[in-house]
């Protein structure tokens, strides 16, 4: 399903004038993450492709449905647009307990088949709230009812705004993990708020970048975070994402060992991978150091083999660098000082030094949400 | 009792039943209508509707009665669709009585309707809810407390008028004499003994009524 977006929307507010202007289109398919700052326009957008914006100027479609067109006088409401919506302040109905608020969402689904209230119940972990009202839920709780309630609508496109804020550190992973359960068992488009890129870099297979009302870029998470021009590799937290495949476990020293392309070995801390799965890893730019030969007197366990493929300048005394490792990409952040010492170059091959090798969207063991 | 005194409460209850169902019925969409709109003549309609609070009963019911004149608009219409004469006639009571309880149930409508969070309206429709549906499932689980009331307050203030049908009524027994007009008449005879019942029997029904719909909002929430 293809989205098609070009919205204009004005709000005028005290004394702040919010304008967004955005045109894009975008393969739904997967989980697709718009990030941004607070204040960006990512709530807006959202409610524009919800329906909730009659304001709003422009076309908005999905597939062969058009949902809005402000030049045709189209504008479908939006119970009939199939789309569910996760709010940031979840927003569950204070009359109804939990398995009635589950129940409104079902009884009014979109679809004639779709998962029923056992299955979200096992989704989420709410076996033990059902009878509860939503004034008596913890914050986590309410977001997983939400999430439930969302997924029992059976819809074309979710929308997700925020899920993971209020939630505590822990609650987070396993909640990220039943997200993409739920992506992969509804095979519905998501399309994520975040402004946090550590929560996108392990969620989202595309990425969408939104400044001041504006789309600045979009593309495949992983190519998005290494290209060097764009703000996203210039931001503190910098950072690459590479795809290596679980090689070996090596018990004696505690790490996990993975492939990196054809021949470049990574080590991670041990956790419980299986052999060959895929994973994703994330390597901060600032972490990254550049060696012309290899070190061999370096308490750095990884140290890769690579080629500058790109050098930019940012201004602020350092240079970002973009390594090749065959095929994948790398970020380096040095002092220009280093580089000028180093004589770097593009096209030249040097060592990376990574010092800290995150490893994203682990496997958690089923029935981790019961317990926040 | 009197037989014409029965038939008095008969009337008055009959009346009551009537008016607070046509009440419901037109007051709902008028305080929906006024909760959310943001017009600027918006004012002028909750004055409108807030007229009968204050104004004498007498001004309303001289107003009607002449509206209510065969020689009017309203008049001649309701002569022609119906066959019978509007003034002194019960249907003539019953539009009084509307328009006179009016705010009763606008008022205390609008007030919930107001209350209510706007978002979870919201999150219905993107659920598929439709807005009669999200109005029943939503919005009246939520405001039913305010539904009592203006319905309460609907009866019981029909039940109690007596200026407005004192006017367009005509006092005619068995057809459109009320309990109010029914103890006017006692006491103007000095039947004190009929006017007691009359007088008693209406003020504790209307402390009871009262006292039901208070207890009933005793410590209400919003919801549950």
């Amino acid at each position: 399903m293809t989205l098609r977006t070009a919205i204009k929307l004005q709000r005028v507010q005290a004394r702040s004038r919010f304008e967004l202007d955005v045109d894009f289109e975008l393969a739904a398919k997967g989980i697709t993450a718009l990030y941004g700052q607070s204040g960006a326009g990512k709530s807006s957008i959202l409610r524009c492709i919800a329906g909730l914006e009659r304001q709003a100027v422009g076309t908005i479609s999905y597939g062969d449905h058009q949902w809005q067109s402000t030049r045709q006088q189209v504008f479908v409401a939006p119970e009939q647009r199939a789309v569910a919506y996760v709010f940031q302040d979840n927003r569950l109905f204070p009359h109804l307990n939990v398995e009635d608020n589950l129940r409104y969402a079902l009884r009014r689904r979109y679809a004639s088949h779709g998962p029923d209230i056992n299955d979200a119940v096992e989704w989420f972990g709410l076996i033990a709230l059902l009878a509860h009202y939503p004034a008596q839920l913890s914050g986590g709780e309410s977001r997983r009812v939400a999430l439930a309630r969302a997924a029992l609508s059976a819809p074309r496109l979710m929308l997700l705004d925020e899920p993971l804020s209020g939630v505590d550190k822990a609650g987070k992973a396993s909640l990220l993990q039943a997200i993409r359960h739920l992506q992969q068992q509804l095979a519905c488009p998501m399309l994520y708020i975040s402004h946090h890129i550590d929560e996108i870099s392990q969620i989202a297979d595309h990425l969408m970048l939104l400044e001041a009302g504006k789309i600045v870029s979009q593309g495949p998470l992983i190519e998005l975070c290494s290209r060097i021009e764009e703000s996203l590799a210039h931001e503190q937290d910098a950072a690459a994402i590479l795809q290596c495949r679980v090689v070996a476990n090596d018990a004696a020293f505690d790490l996990t060992e993975l492939l990196c392309g054809d021949e470049q070995r990574l080590y991670v801390s041990q956790s419980q991978l299986r052999l060959h799965q895929l994973v994703r890893i994330r390597i901060p730019a600032r972490d990254v150091s550049i060696a012309l030969s290899r070190p061999d007197d370096s308490s750095i366990l990884n140290i890769l083999h690579t080629r500058i493929d790109a050098l930019e300048d940012t201004h602020s005394g350092r240079v970002l660098l973009r390594l090749n490792i065959s095929g994948q990409y790398l970020l380096a952040r040095i002092t220009r000082k280093s580089a000028l010492q180093l004589g770097l170059h593009k096209g030249m091959s040097v060592y990376a030094q990574i010092k800290s090798v995150a490893l994203l969207n682990q496997a958690l063991p089923v029935g981790t949400l019961d317990h926040e | 009792m009197t037989p014409s005194d029965i038939s008095a409460v008969w009337i008055t209850l009959k009346l009551a039943f009537i008016s607070s169902a046509i009440l419901m019925l037109i007051g709902i969409p008028i305080a929906w209508r006024l909760s959310q709109s943001h017009w600027r003549l918006k004012p002028v309609i909750e004055a409108l509707v807030a007229l009968p609070l204050i104004l004498p009963p007498t001004v309303l019911g001289f107003y009607l009665l002449l509206a209510f004149a065969p020689d009017t608009l309203l008049g001649t219409g309701w002569q022609q669709l119906t066959g019978t004469p509007l003034a002194f006639s019960f249907s003539g009571l019953v539009i009084g009585s509307v328009i006179y309880s009016l705010p009763f149930v606008v008022q205390p409508l609008q007030a919930g309707f107001e209350q209510l969070p706007r978002d979870i309206l919201e999150a219905a429709a993107t659920m598929g809810a439709k807005p009669l549906d999200r109005f029943i499932s939503i919005v009246m689980p939520i405001t039913k407390r305010s539904f009592i009331t203006a319905a309460s307050l609907a009866f019981a203030h029909t039940v109690g008028e007596f200026g407005v049908v004192l006017m367009i009524g005509g006092n005619i027994p068995g057809a459109t004499q009320v309990v109010s007009i029914a103890l006017y008449d006692h006491v103007e005879t000095m039947n004190y003994v009929q006017a007691h019942i009359l007088a008693g029997g209406l003020l504790v029904f209307s402390l009871l009524l009262l006292t039901a719909v208070y207890w009933g909002n005793r410590g209400a929430r919003l919801w549950r």
